[in-house]
């Protein structure tokens, strides 16, 4: 039986519609990401689920009971804010104890559980830091241990991490994780960060115009797009607007390329050919084969460098290891190759009433 | 003061004398009794019995003006901050609104007021009768105080934060919001101070005797104790200011520093 289920939320703010359709249920224990660009309803659908806002039609129900007329204090949800939610007045400890306060807990017990969780954060040598005195990473640190002192039924996370530097966001989401697995606590995530999304969660649903384009397990997300909006949206794409022929094989300005997934659909139709940057393999021309092209911008980014090639006015780009990019300059003339199975093929033609295929706002 | 040129200097002092020399002037003519110097004109003002009840009916009067403008103003702003950003504007325009009516359009309103039937008499006897007035004057020294503060906290956030750790609305103002923007409710309470101390017109119109109607007869019978009581009265319009200074200065609680990304 799911434990947090998000029932067709429905949100409208004055002539705006935030919320299109949100319709999803949560395992007990489920950790699902909310990733879409911003303006694609996910802060609105956590804020419904927090009580802050009411939905205009749609429920939330946890365990069965109905919360959505429930205001926000007497929901029992805890709430990691993106930054600036530490009370300034109190320090670490004290923050983490107003949930227990409110709750009247006894002194004991209060202290006991505190000290427990600023531990359990890796803050006990910080305890007594008021928020001004401490790091960001810290602070979320210490929002995050006073959102799980109140044992909350649903942890919820708006974008925790947005403003933090690079390398303490990677640390720190991999302790949310953590925590989050230890404890066993269902947990919804807002993010517009794929890589946050795919590398945290058990399941992503991308979101898009106020509607769920595609919900599955991270795997599933970048590896089977359903919709060229998520196909864009999570990691990089080529994206190959292409005839199918017949036997598997797609024709692309005059070029035939072999695709498994072709086969699907029938011959004259315009499709999309997706395929991954590192699928793509690159040679030097005159070995056959495959899209011609010139390569015009090298982008190193480290272990890999992604070659940047002129295909018939197309660009691709292709990672390929950095060791061999010297052996295709600027100005190559090469042709790239991809494996017959490992590319994505979506009908071209959308139906006009899927928002799907409009450009994302970012 | 490094780097400042020399026609800054010059403005400088030209500025301190236009301040000082009246009231070092008005220092030295309250020390003279005759033609010696003495404290005589002080002893003569604190052991004046009217001294003493106006100044404390208008002492009375501030911490009830304060009191009354910090419960009504608090919630206010809070509310306009948090759920009616749009009439920030609004509030901002009507709070200066008691810069351009004069004090005596006002008291004029409110003896208009006062005259309905369920204002109890005994009220319109009392000089609390100026407390409303006094509110309204305050209003935009509270206000902007006030405004300043919230502007420097996360209100939105720190609402929400503490509303999703089971928080209801007077536990989040008293222990979340309060603290925070205790600063500017100080600032704002001085300031208010400083005016009731300080407010001539409405109180001598309603013939009530505070302690500036006090400082306006001395002022018009007795030269030396005049400017004593100039003096004392000036010294506590500058303790009200050295109090903003000191709570604006003062680091930890009330000062708001939060950083997110650093």
């Amino acid at each position: 039986m799911p434990y947090l289920e998000l029932q067709h939320l429905h949100k409208e703010f004055g002539d705006f519609t935030a919320i299109q359709e949100i319709d999803v249920a949560l395992e007990p224990g489920e950790f699902l990401s909310l990733l879409g660009p911003s303006g694609c309803g996910k802060t609105t659908a956590l804020r419904i689920v927090a009580g802050f806002e009411r939905p205009t039609s749609g429920r939330i129900v946890v365990e069965g009971k109905d919360l959505t007329h429930v205001a926000p204090n007497h929901r029992d949800m805890g709430m990691v804010f993106q930054a600036y939610s530490l009370f300034p007045n109190m320090n670490a400890q004290d923050n983490v104890e107003f949930g227990l306060r409110v709750r009247r807990r006894p002194p004991g017990e209060r202290k006991r559980k505190v000290a427990e969780l600023i531990e359990l954060v890796g803050l006990s040598a910080a305890a007594k830091r008021y928020p001004h005195q401490l790091s960001g990473g810290m602070q979320q640190r210490v929002a995050l241990a006073r959102a799980l002192a109140i044992e909350p039924r649903v942890l919820l996370l708006d974008e925790p991490l947005s403003a933090l530097d690079a390398l303490v966001r990677v640390q720190l989401r991999e302790e949310i994780r953590r925590l989050q697995t230890q404890l066993a606590i269902t947990t919804l995530y807002v993010t517009h960060d794929q890589e946050e999304a795919l590398s945290i969660s058990d399941r992503v649903a991308v979101l898009n115009q106020g509607s769920i384009e595609q919900i599955g397990v991270p795997a599933e997300i970048y590896n089977e797009p359903n919709t060229p909006f998520v196909a864009e949206f999570i990691g990089t794409m080529n994206r190959l607007e292409a005839t199918v022929t017949d036997g598997g094989e797609v024709d692309f300005h005059g070029t035939r390329l072999r695709v498994d997934n072709a086969r699907r659909h029938q011959s004259g139709e315009r499709v999309l050919v997706l395929v991954r940057p590192e699928t793509l393999a690159v040679e030097q021309s005159g070995n056959g084969g495959g899209l011609g092209g010139e390569v015009v911008a090298h982008i190193f980014l480290g272990a890999t460098t992604r070659v940047k090639i002129d295909a018939a006015g197309q660009e691709l780009s292709a990672d390929i290891p950095s060791t061999r990019a010297a052996s295709l300059p600027v100005g190559a003339r090469v042709s790239a190759t991809f494996p017959a199975e490992s590319a994505r093929v979506l009908a071209l033609e959308e139906k006009p009433a899927s928002p799907a295929t409009a450009p994302a706002d970012r | 003061m490094r780097g400042m040129p020399r026609s800054g200097w010059f403005w400088l002092v030209v500025g301190g004398l236009y301040f000082f020399v009246p009231l070092a002037a008005t220092a030295e003519f309250s020390l003279k009794e005759g033609d010696a110097y003495s404290f005589g004109p002080y002893k003569e003002i604190f052991n004046d019995p009217q001294f003493r009840d106006t100044f404390f009916l208008s002492l009375k009067l501030a911490v009830a003006t304060i009191i009354v403008s910090l419960l009504l103003f608090i919630p206010t702003v809070y509310w306009v901050h948090l759920r009616l950003p749009r009439l920030r504007t609004a509030v901002q325009f009507l709070s200066a609104l008691p810069f351009v009516v004069p004090p005596i359009v006002l008291i004029v309103g409110l003896l208009y007021v006062y005259n309905y039937q369920w204002v109890p008499s005994s009220y319109l006897g009392s000089p609390y009768y100026l407390v409303p007035g006094y509110v309204v004057l305050s209003f935009p020294f509270m206000f902007f105080a006030l405004d300043n503060a919230f502007r420097a906290i996360d209100v939105h956030t720190l609402t929400e934060a503490s509303q999703s750790l089971g928080a209801g609305w007077s536990r989040t103002l008293w222990r979340v919001i309060l603290p925070n923007i205790s600063a500017g409710a100080i600032a704002g309470a001085f300031l208010t101070f400083a005016l009731v101390m300080g407010e001539f017109t409405m109180a001598s119109l309603a013939l009530f005797n505070t302690f500036p109607t006090y400082i306006n007869y001395i002022g018009q019978t007795k030269a030396n104790p005049a400017a004593a009581l100039t003096i004392i009265s000036f010294g506590i319009t500058w303790l009200a200011l050295l109090g903003i200074l000191m709570v604006g200065r003062r680091p930890g609680r009330g000062a708001v520093q939060v950083g997110g990304a650093r």
